[in-house]
């Protein structure tokens, strides 16, 4: 890091104030105000596209390249185990064990 | 008058139900959320960030990827402009999550500004009622115990971190996906929401290597537009 501490401050701050721009722009520019039937057709399916999106991003991406490796199969494996309705707490240290595992081989 | 505070005692019941509903969902994802502020205390650490300026990042913060992308250009040696576009860029899909909710949410605009505040990726998603409106008081109480165990996780951390070692070989970066699966299954178990949740996802993937980070997950907030055009989604 090239940085300096106060600069680090500075950084700080300013990440702090554009993310609660950004939260705060929807409803800012869109409440109180009714909104056409289409709106709540587009809200429902804006979940499962942006989570898929999540999902393969933090699976497959490093920065701009796709990269698969031992947390590839820690993911796929707590992947079924979520399907076939296991706690969320079991799977991540599930997911968490077989890659840390497979680092260590 | 009777019938009147009798009314608002009815919906105030409503609000406290939906509240600990909420706190009792939240629960589980605030035991992993631990981990991942743990993380990412350590790395910011290891980047040369001070044990205060960690905790403070989580703290006010509060966004895991935005954190993340930012402390990953840092570490790169990147300038702080360029830090602040990959949290922004990161952060970017509270832009379509805010205009999601803001039917629902009351009240002025900068009193719905504040509101927005307390939405997460689990409290949003958590929140739809599945009609298009959100359950803000179950919003609140999923993101409550959160926001104390990603504090709290922060500062174990950065006070403790050193002593965790190398954490790529403890396995973390596992976390985050798992997290985000865990939403995504929900949603999954309607047949109808597959097709948007494979466009999404593909589009995203495509989307990684001629886009910075962030970017490829907003652009699949772009999916649910079909939603306009379609009757029964």
């Amino acid at each position: 890091m090239t940085l300096s501490y106060a600069e680090v401050w500075l950084l700080i701050g300013g990440a702090a104030v554009v993310t609660v721009l950004i939260k705060a722009c929807g409803p800012v520019l869109v409440g109180g105000r009714v909104l056409p039937p289409w709106f709540d057709r587009v809200v429902l399916l804006l979940a499962p596209s942006l989570l898929c999106a999540l999902v393969v991003t933090s699976t497959f991406a490093g920065g701009r390249s796709l990269s698969v490796g031992a947390h590839t199969v820690g993911v796929a494996v707590a992947a079924v185990l979520l399907w076939r309705r296991h706690s969320l707490v079991l799977c991540v240290a599930v997911a968490v064990a077989i890659t840390a595992g497979l680092r260590a081989l | 008058m009777t019938t009147r505070s009798r009314g608002e005692e009815g919906l105030a019941d409503d609000h406290w139900t939906s509240f600990r509903r909420g706190l009792r969902l939240g629960v589980p994802f605030g035991m992993v959320g631990f981990l991942l502020s743990l993380s990412f205390s350590v790395l910011a650490k290891q980047a040369g960030f001070s044990t205060a300026q960690a905790i403070v990042t989580a703290a006010i913060m509060f966004a895991g990827s935005a954190q993340f992308a930012m402390l990953s250009v840092v570490s790169a040696g990147g300038g702080i402009p360029a830090a602040l576009i990959a949290a922004g860029l990161m952060h970017s899909r509270f832009l379509a999550m805010g205009v999601a909710l803001a039917p629902s949410l009351p009240g002025g605009a900068l009193k719905r500004a504040a509101q927005a505040q307390a939405s997460v990726d689990t409290s949003w998603a958590l929140a739809s009622r599945g009609d298009g409106t959100f359950d803000r008081w179950l919003m609140y109480g999923t993101t409550l115990p959160q926001y104390v165990t990603w504090t709290t996780g922060a500062v174990a951390g950065a006070v403790f971190g050193d002593a965790l070692g190398d954490t790529h070989g403890l396995g973390l970066d596992a976390i985050y996906p798992v997290f985000f699966l865990s939403l995504l299954i929900a949603e999954l178990r309607d047949p109808a929401l597959r097709p948007v949740a494979a466009a999404g996802g593909l589009l995203a993937l495509a989307l990684v290597p001629i886009t910075p980070p962030g970017v490829p997950i907003l652009a699949a907030s772009a999916v649910a537009l079909v939603g306009l055009v379609r009757r029964n989604p």
